[in-house]
This record gives C-alpha cells, sequence and structure tokens, in this order.
C-alpha cells in the first residue's frame, strides 16, 4: 500500500470531521426543529390524553406500533447485513460495513420509544423492567412485551458493540491528526489504541465473535417482534409463519434502508470514489432477492387463509384484499414487489438511481405492509358488533415524521463526528486488493489442513 | 372457594338496556358524550348487542347482552406485562387500575372486545357527577377497565356472610346488571355449587358459550332456543 493513497484515504474521509460548512448547520436546525416539534407533539399528547391520537375501539394499536416494527425492522439493515458479509469476507463489503451498523444502532432507538410513546401511562414504562421493586412486583414473563424489553435491550447492546469495535483504530487516526480539545475527546474515544500486534489480534477476535454472535440475536428480535402479533388469538395474527415472514420484511426493509442511506453519503459526502456503482449493484441484487422472498411469504400467507377459509380471518382477508383497505394492499404489492423486481431484475436499470427508486418505493410499501398487518385485524375480530375502522390524528402523524427526521438528524451528527467509512478497514483491503477464489479458499483452509 | 359465574337468557332478554344504564351508575362507568363515542370510544362495560336474523319480511331481531365473560382461559391475562390484567383465586379477571400502563394489549388479545380503555380523564354531565357510586374507584386517563361482574358487591356481601358466621346465600349476590333486569333474563351465582341456579342452568341443553370454539373457557353461559339450521 502505497503512502499516499494512505494519506489520500485520510484525507478524503477525514474532511467532514474536520470542515464544517454552512449547510451542516441548516440540515441540522432543520432536522432538529422536526425532532423538537415531534417532542413537543408528545408532551401534548400526554398533557391532552391519549384521546388525541386517532386509536379507538377496536383498533387500540396502529400508527405507533406500526412504526415500532418498521423501525426495528429497519434496523436490520446494518448489523445483521455486515455481520454477514464480514463473515464470508467479501471483499466489497468494506465501505460498505459502517453506514449499515449505525443504521442499526440508531434505528433501534428510535424504534424502542415507540413502545413507550404509545403507553397510556407512559411516565410508568420503567414497570416493564424487572428491577427490585420495593413492592416486590415482576413484569409479566409470559408477555411477549416483556420479551422485547429484553430482545430489543440485548440486540442494541450487541449492535453497538459491534458498531464500537471497528471504530477504535479510526478514533486513534483522529486522534493522531488533530489538536487540542479534538485531540482529547478523540484520544478518549480511542481507548488507548497503538496499533501493537497485540492490540489487533484482540480487535479481529472480537469482532469475529460480535459478528457471529449478532445473527441470531438479530432474527430472534424480530421473531420476538412478531410474537407481539402471533401469541394474540388475533384473526390473521394467530399465524406460525410470522416470525420468518418478520424477519424477511425486516431485512428487505432494512437494505432499502441502507441504499438509501449510502446514496446520499455519496452525494453529500462526495465519496464517489470508495462507494461504487458496484455497491448498489450488489446491494440491489440482494434487494431484489428479498423482495422475491416478501413476495413467496405474503402469497403463502394469503393463500393458506383463503384456503383455510375461517369465518373471522376471511373477513380479514376480504378487507385488505377488496375493502376499504385495498387501496393500501395493492399500493403495498406494486411498490414492494412489483416495482422492484422489474426495476432490479434488468441489468441496465439497476443502477444507483434505480437501486434508490426501488427502495424508496419499498419503505413505503414495509411501512403499510406493517399497517396492514396491525390494523385491519383489530377492527375485524370474531364479533362484527364490534368492527372498527381508524384514521391516523394529526399528533400521530407529526410524531411519525419527525421520527424520519430524528433518523436523518442522527446520522448526519454520526457521519460529522466519526469517519462514515472504515478507514483502516479500507487498508487492510488495499493490502489485499485482488484475492482470487482459489487463493481465498488456499489461504483459509490452508490454515486448517496443515 | 367460589367461582363466579353468570347465565344469560337470551329468549327472556327484551333488549331494554337497564344493564347498560345500571352498570354505568354502578361501576362509575363515563359518559364520553357523542362526539367521542362517534370516535368509537363510547364505553359499556355491558352492551347489548343487537343481531337481525333471516331476510325481510321473515325477520327475527336477537339481543345478545355481552359483558366480560370472565374466561378461566383469558387471553388478556398472559399478555399484560404487569400483571395489572390476573386471574383472582375466586376465577374473576381482574384490573388492578393502579397497576396498569396502558399498552392496550389486553384489548387486542380479548376476542369479545369487552375491555375499555380510558383516553381521557373521565367526566360526567351534570348532574351525574354526583352519583358516583363509593364502592369503586374512578380510572385516570391511560389505563384499561372491564366488566368485574361487580366484584364490589362480592366483596361487601362476603364480608357480610363472614361477620354473620355463615355461609353465602345463592342469588344473595346480585350484580347490578342482574338486579335491574326487569325480564330477569340474567342469573348471578357460584359455579362451584351444582345446586346454585347458575350451575343448573349453564348445564342447560339450551345453553352455550360465545366463541366457545376459541378456547377461553368463558365463566357466562347463554342460553337460547336452538334451532335446526
Amino acid at each position: 500500500m502505497s503512502e499516499a493513497y494512505s494519506r489520500k484515504l485520510g484525507d478524503d474521509l477525514l474532511r467532514p470531521l474536520l470542515e464544517t460548512s454552512w449547510r451542516f448547520y441548516l440540515i441540522v436546525a432543520v432536522l432538529g426543529s422536526i425532532v423538537l416539534m415531534g417532542l413537543g407533539t408528545w408532551m401534548y399528547q400526554m398533557y391532552m390524553g391519549f384521546g388525541m391520537t386517532g386509536i379507538n375501539n377496536p383498533i387500540f394499536w396502529a400508527f405507533y406500533i406500526t412504526n415500532f416494527v418498521f423501525w426495528i425492522g429497519i434496523s436490520h439493515a446494518g448489523t445483521l447485513i455486515s455481520a454477514i458479509l464480514r463473515l464470508v469476507n467479501a471483499g466489497w463489503r468494506r465501505p460498505v460495513t459502517r453506514c449499515a451498523e449505525v443504521i442499526t444502532a440508531f434505528a433501534l432507538m428510535i424504534g424502542a420509544m415507540f413502545p413507550i410513546i404509545h403507553l397510556g401511562r407512559p411516565w410508568l414504562f420503567f414497570w416493564l423492567v424487572p428491577y427490585p421493586s420495593s413492592r416486590q412486583i415482576w413484569p409479566n414473563f409470559r408477555s411477549p412485551l416483556v420479551w422485547d424489553f429484553f430482545a430489543i435491550t440485548t440486540y442494541l447492546t450487541g449492535s453497538v458493540l459491534f458498531l464500537v469495535l471497528p471504530m477504535i483504530p479510526d478514533f486513534a487516526l483522529v486522534r493522531d491528526r488533530t489538536t487540542g480539545l479534538r485531540r482529547k475527546i478523540y484520544g478518549a474515544l480511542a481507548l488507548g489504541w497503538q496499533g501493537t500486534p497485540k492490540q489487533w489480534h484482540r480487535l479481529e477476535s472480537a469482532m469475529s465473535i460480535m459478528a457471529i454472535a449478532i445473527i441470531p440475536v438479530a432474527v430472534s428480535v424480530h421473531t420476538i417482534v412478531s410474537f407481539d402479533f402471533s401469541m394474540a388469538p388475533v384473526p390473521m395474527w394467530h399465524s406460525t409463519m410470522f416470525g420468518p415472514y418478520f424477519v424477511a420484511g425486516a431485512i428487505f426493509s432494512g437494505i432499502a434502508g441502507l441504499i438509501i442511506a449510502m446514496a446520499a453519503l455519496r452525494k453529500f459526502l462526495h465519496l464517489e470514489e470508495y462507494l461504487h456503482p458496484v455497491h448498489f449493484q450488489n446491494l440491489g441484487k440482494l434487494l431484489l432477492m428479498m423482495s422475491l422472498l416478501w413476495g413467496y411469504f405474503v402469497f403463502a400467507e394469503r393463500l393458506t387463509v383463503w384456503y383455510g377459509n375461517e369465518s373471522a380471518e376471511i373477513a380479514v382477508l376480504r378487507v385488505t384484499q377488496k375493502g376499504s383497505f385495498a387501496p393500501l394492499y395493492w399500493t403495498m404489492v406494486v411498490v414492494n414487489f412489483v416495482i422492484p423486481v422489474s426495476i432490479l431484475s434488468i441489468k441496465r436499470l439497476r443502477t444507483i438511481a434505480g437501486c434508490v427508486v426501488a427502495s424508496f418505493g419499498v419503505l413505503v410499501g414495509m411501512w403499510l405492509e406493517r399497517f396492514l398487518i396491525v390494523v385491519p385485524s383489530l377492527g375485524h375480530k370474531y364479533l362484527p358488533y364490534s368492527w372498527g375502522t381508524y384514521r391516523p390524528r394529526p399528533v400521530e402523524l407529526l410524531i411519525t415524521t419527525s421520527t424520519f427526521a430524528a433518523m436523518c438528524l442522527l446520522y448526519t451528527l454520526f457521519a460529522k463526528f466519526v469517519p462514515i467509512i472504515s478507514i483502516w478497514e479500507l487498508k487492510v483491503g488495499e493490502q489485499e486488493p485482488h484475492e482470487t477464489a482459489q487463493e481465498r479458499s488456499a489461504r483459509v483452509l490452508g490454515e486448517a489442513r496443515p | 372457594m367460589h367461582k363466579w359465574g353468570m347465565a344469560v337468557d337470551l329468549d327472556k332478554c327484551t333488549g331494554c338496556g337497564a344493564c347498560v344504564t345500571a352498570c354505568h351508575a354502578e361501576n362509575n362507568i363515563p359518559t364520553v358524550g357523542p362526539e367521542q363515542a362517534a370516535r368509537g370510544r363510547a364505553m359499556h362495560w355491558l352492551r347489548v348487542e343487537r343481531y337481525w336474523e333471516g331476510d325481510f319480511p321473515d325477520v327475527r331481531l336477537k339481543f345478545r347482552p355481552v359483558m366480560c365473560q370472565q374466561c378461566d382461559a383469558a387471553p388478556c391475562e398472559p399478555v399484560c406485562p404487569t400483571y395489572a390484567s390476573h386471574h383472582t383465586a375466586e376465577g374473576l379477571n381482574a384490573q388492578i387500575y393502579n397497576r396498569c400502563i396502558g399498552t392496550r394489549y389486553c384489548a387486542n388479545a380479548c376476542p369479545y372486545n369487552v375491555r375499555f380503555f380510558d383516553f381521557f380523564n373521565p367526566q360526567w354531565p351534570k348532574p351525574l357527577h354526583l352519583q358516583l357510586n363509593p364502592d369503586v374507584s374512578v380510572r385516570e386517563v391511560g389505563v384499561m377497565e372491564k366488566c368485574t361482574f361487580c366484584v364490589q358487591r362480592i366483596n361487601a356481601a362476603s364480608i357480610g356472610a363472614k361477620g354473620d358466621k355463615r355461609e353465602l346465600k345463592d342469588g344473595e349476590i346480585q350484580p347490578a346488571c342482574v338486579q335491574s333486569c326487569s325480564a330477569r333474563a340474567m342469573v348471578f351465582g357460584d359455579l362451584n355449587d351444582p345446586e346454585s341456579e347458575v350451575s343448573r342452568l349453564s348445564r342447560s341443553p339450551r345453553g352455550g358459550k360465545l366463541l366457545d370454539d376459541l378456547g377461553t373457557l368463558p365463566k357466562v353461559t347463554y342460553l337460547e332456543r336452538q334451532t335446526q339450521v
């Protein structure tokens, strides 16, 4: 690796940290005020009463739970994809992993807010936590909501570790290139990194352990989120396929989120040299595969319900396929399946722009998917006398909007203070640039076989 | 140990709605007003469902008072993360208002839709605010509430009987709906006493449970004319 390349990498990728343009302040101001508006709206909702939402009897869960499942789904972009790419040692992963992993951390934080926002008495949310209470009351471990608490905290802890570990050498790099207060802060974050062989060895082992450990955690998290629905005897919720269905949908929306984030970074931080069309090509293929898998799951779910012909389930099926939810349902089918499959299966269209268009469609479609799981079922339970429907009210729309702003804000701030592309991993990648499959298998298996 | 249950004779029910009114008065259930009711926030721990059978002009109107079925295998109980919804020793599905944080999961899990959420702090139009029942707590915004089989009356009668050192008599306890039913369509009592009227009615060949096939084991039995379809 040439010294010049190494210096250029540092210059390019540290530039956002060291130089601040007025655009950054503008973006932060706009996004920040939207987030503050969302917080204000939540305070207003708490002060006025939960009735400010569109929730009613029998639709007791709606926008907030949809957002919860949606954001937890987005969180599957990062850690899971990056862990898999690390494990198979895909060389093209190097510029992608960090911007993917950070999506996980922020999407989880945002997603985890929603079960609290949606509580009737959110100030008592800590009753979900098993803490030594003076009244000696524990949470009910039979409740899927308590499982959620454990699943999400485990996943958040794991994915933050997985994100922060490979950041340590880069913090050290920033420390060595800066002076004054910056040097102190990044020095503290670098945790005394000197780049000794022993430290490198420890970092590599810790990262491989985390990469393997985080995959089952990621799968379990969205399975448990799906259990919130499938454990309740509600028509079309009470399904054995919800676990894998939700995991597939989560990865699907996660990849879409990642593609959009990468395209934005490429444009705003001028990372054209690092995020190549091939990255979008590869992620586009992954998105295509997940789109087909998602289509299969929806088909399998709907067909079995239709053949089963159980009256309560058929009522839900009818209202989504043909009734008042049909416009949303068919929009979902088009933007989640028809458009992505047609764009991404044609090589000429699988460009950066094509992938971004497909990804926006998938985000809309996956949000609608969760909405269509939550609301029509609750509105059409067993006794037709208490059927109902739902319309969101302003507080729900404002809070939902503000979480998208919160994601953009957190991402902007992160890209400002941390090298969004792992510099040391690119340097390592440069050292072994063109390893063929044979060379790799010889290297990996050669170690195992004497 | 008692096991409280109810039998409702649908062939006697006239759909007059006296039970609904009595329930509101007894249990301090807020009246939400027309605007909130139109939004689907009406609270009736007990409601009278109307169903029409047959095609015009050969139509038959049926009423079914639906309250909490006090299931023995209640779907609302395991899903509550804080044990606010729990099973008492006497088989009631109790709701602990102080412990409820308002996840509303119980209401989703309930197949009968008999759980209600306080969307706002309760209000009563004057002069109804002067008739609140001192034996029943008023629920604040953000908690779930539901039919209790008038547990305040059950407890008062049980304590009274214990003070007199005697057993409770069948029919001594009457929830507000049972007491107010002019057609005597509703009967309340102890299902563990095979001689009680409610036990006898529950064994009737006319009897059936609501949504029996869901396996929730309700303690409310509906009696109606069995017709061959």
